[in-house]
């Protein structure tokens, strides 16, 4: 069970026999009186929410998940296809749960899948993924006292901003949870 | 992230609080200046304390050696003025733990004041007066692009008394609340959200029992107690002092109950205090208002961490 003073954004919490994730969540302590937490709950399988304040004698179930590891394959459509490093059994995963991370998958990259009874609920990536520049301005362009990034294609079709000393064909870190760019591998 | 980018990152994050500093330099100066000015003595009083007020809903952080941080300096300061006789404030930090929020970090800055003489409606009148005077003393920050003045303090303060309020607004009256344990939920999603945008709210009339240190109205059986609230946002809590020794022991027990029962601390009771009020601690008003939310009220940051140059969350160590 969690106390209701664990309630933060990003938990997952269960309520009534369903899995929710907090998305947003408010402390608030009037008048001398006791604590409450005010959560905004997303349902981690429909997408459905949910307004629900918590006070600080509450006890809140803890979902059953379970974490499995797994390589990404290949996509068909809207599916994409992940095999269980362990077993070799084979995940159909829709592109809704993995929201933006789907755009830095490539094959063979270790994921972990969450699952809730049996269901993939969420697919986390690495933190950090490699990636070649294959399109970008070369050098420093332009007025540099303003201007500390520039737009740089990646080899996975995505852009992302970069320093204005990135050229076309290094290898750079990007950062799977904030999309954005972490350092430089490799020059060309 | 390497040493030197984190460096960069908290250079650009301490820079971009640079007004929110200077402006809260200027009220503490116009702070110390108004209370100057109305003969007030400003005090200070320990910050590591033995025994806190016992409060229902107040936990305490540990420090070393059986001491808590204050969560309050209120015993101290009662204790001072009883002895001197003469209105006192403090400028200090508290502490609170567990409450951390957009509103909440748990250390903060207090500003307590205390009048003899003065009943908890006198204290507002006074409040009133102090934070238009800090209104205008922030004037300047309008210019600020990074900040959004938009709370009028300079017109009439709405005054709601509770009672009326969960009539007018609620099917449940205030004790049916409280039994049900509800009362906070239906003020911060029922009343508080009635209030007028950018007006001043001051709320009346609480019940007694969420509160140690407050006098009770023989008549309403109420306490005399106010709370101040802009946008939903609470900056101030304000009574008429409880100056009745057996009252006030005889509440202290029953709070301490409470909080054995629920399994949570229970702190000493501060035998000096309750000694002064055998002795007479002299009928008096006093006031704790939230230093660092009426800064984001007067600038009108939402978030206290638009003020925060150390949120406790970025304060990240390793051993060497």
């Amino acid at each position: 069970m969690y106390e209701a003073s664990d309630l933060r954004k990003g938990l997952k919490i269960e309520i009534d026999g369903e899995p929710y994730i907090v998305t947003n969540f408010e402390f608030c302590k009037p008048g001398k009186g006791q604590a409450l937490y005010r959560c905004k709950l997303k349902h981690m399988l429909n997408g459905s929410t949910l307004d629900r304040t918590f006070r600080s004698a509450d006890k809140i179930d803890k979902p059953n998940l379970e974490t499995r590891e797994a390589f990404y394959s290949h996509s068909e459509g809207d599916v994409h296809i992940f095999m269980d490093g362990e077993t070799y059994e084979q995940y159909a995963i829709p592109d809704e749960i993995l929201g933006t991370g789907s755009r830095f998958l490539k094959p063979d990259i270790e994921c972990e899948i969450l699952f809730y009874k049996e269901r993939p609920v969420e697919v986390t990536l690495p933190f950090f993924i490699e990636a070649r520049i294959i399109e970008t301005e070369p050098g420093a362009r332009g007025d540099t006292a303003t201007n500390v990034t520039k737009t740089a294609k990646l080899d996975n079709g995505h852009e992302v901003q970069v320093p204005l000393f990135i050229n076309e064909g290094d290898l750079v870190k990007v950062d799977t949870r904030t999309g954005g760019y972490s350092e430089r591998v490799s020059k060309a | 992230m390497n040493e030197s980018a984190k460096r960069e990152t908290e250079i650009a994050r301490l820079r971009s609080l640079s007004k929110a500093l200077e402006a809260r330099h200027q009220l503490s100066r116009t702070v110390r200046d108004f209370f100057r000015q109305h003969s007030y003595l400003e005090v200070n009083t320990p910050v590591q304390i033995k025994a806190p007020a016992l409060e229902e809903h107040i936990d305490c952080s540990a420090a070393a050696h059986g001491y808590w941080l204050r969560p309050s300096p209120e015993l101290h300061m009662k204790r001072l003025l009883a002895a001197l006789n003469r209105p006192i404030f403090q400028l200090g930090p508290c502490f609170r733990a567990e409450e951390r929020g957009s509103l909440h970090l748990p250390e903060f800055h207090m500003l307590e004041w205390y009048r003899p003489e003065a009943d908890c409606m006198d204290i507002l009148e006074e409040t009133k007066f102090l934070i238009r005077t800090c209104d205008q003393a922030l004037e300047g920050f309008t210019e600020d692009k990074a900040f959004n003045r938009k709370i009028d303090f300079s017109g009439e303060w709405m005054v709601v008394n509770l009672d009326t309020a969960f009539a007018e607004y609620t099917e449940m009256d205030m004790d049916s609340a409280m039994e049900q344990n509800l009362f906070e939920q239906v003020l911060v999603e029922r009343i508080l959200p009635q209030a007028e945008k950018n007006r001043p709210l001051v709320l009346c009339g609480f019940p007694l029992t969420l509160d140690s240190l407050a006098r009770k109205n023989p008549d309403s059986g109420r306490a005399e107690r106010w709370e101040l609230y802009v946008n939903g946002m609470e900056l101030a809590n304000a009574y008429t002092e409880l100056t009745d020794y057996h009252e006030q022991k005889h509440r202290f027990q029953q709070t301490a109950e409470i909080r054995r029962r629920q399994g949570r601390e229970v702190y000493p009771v501060d035998v000096h205090y309750l000694e002064t009020l055998r002795c007479g601690l002299p009928e008096c008003g006093g006031i704790a208002l939230g230093f660092d939310r009426l800064l984001m009220a007067l600038l009108g940051c939402d978030n206290i961490e638009q003020i925060t140059p150390f949120p406790p969350e970025k304060e990240t160590v390793e051993f060497i």
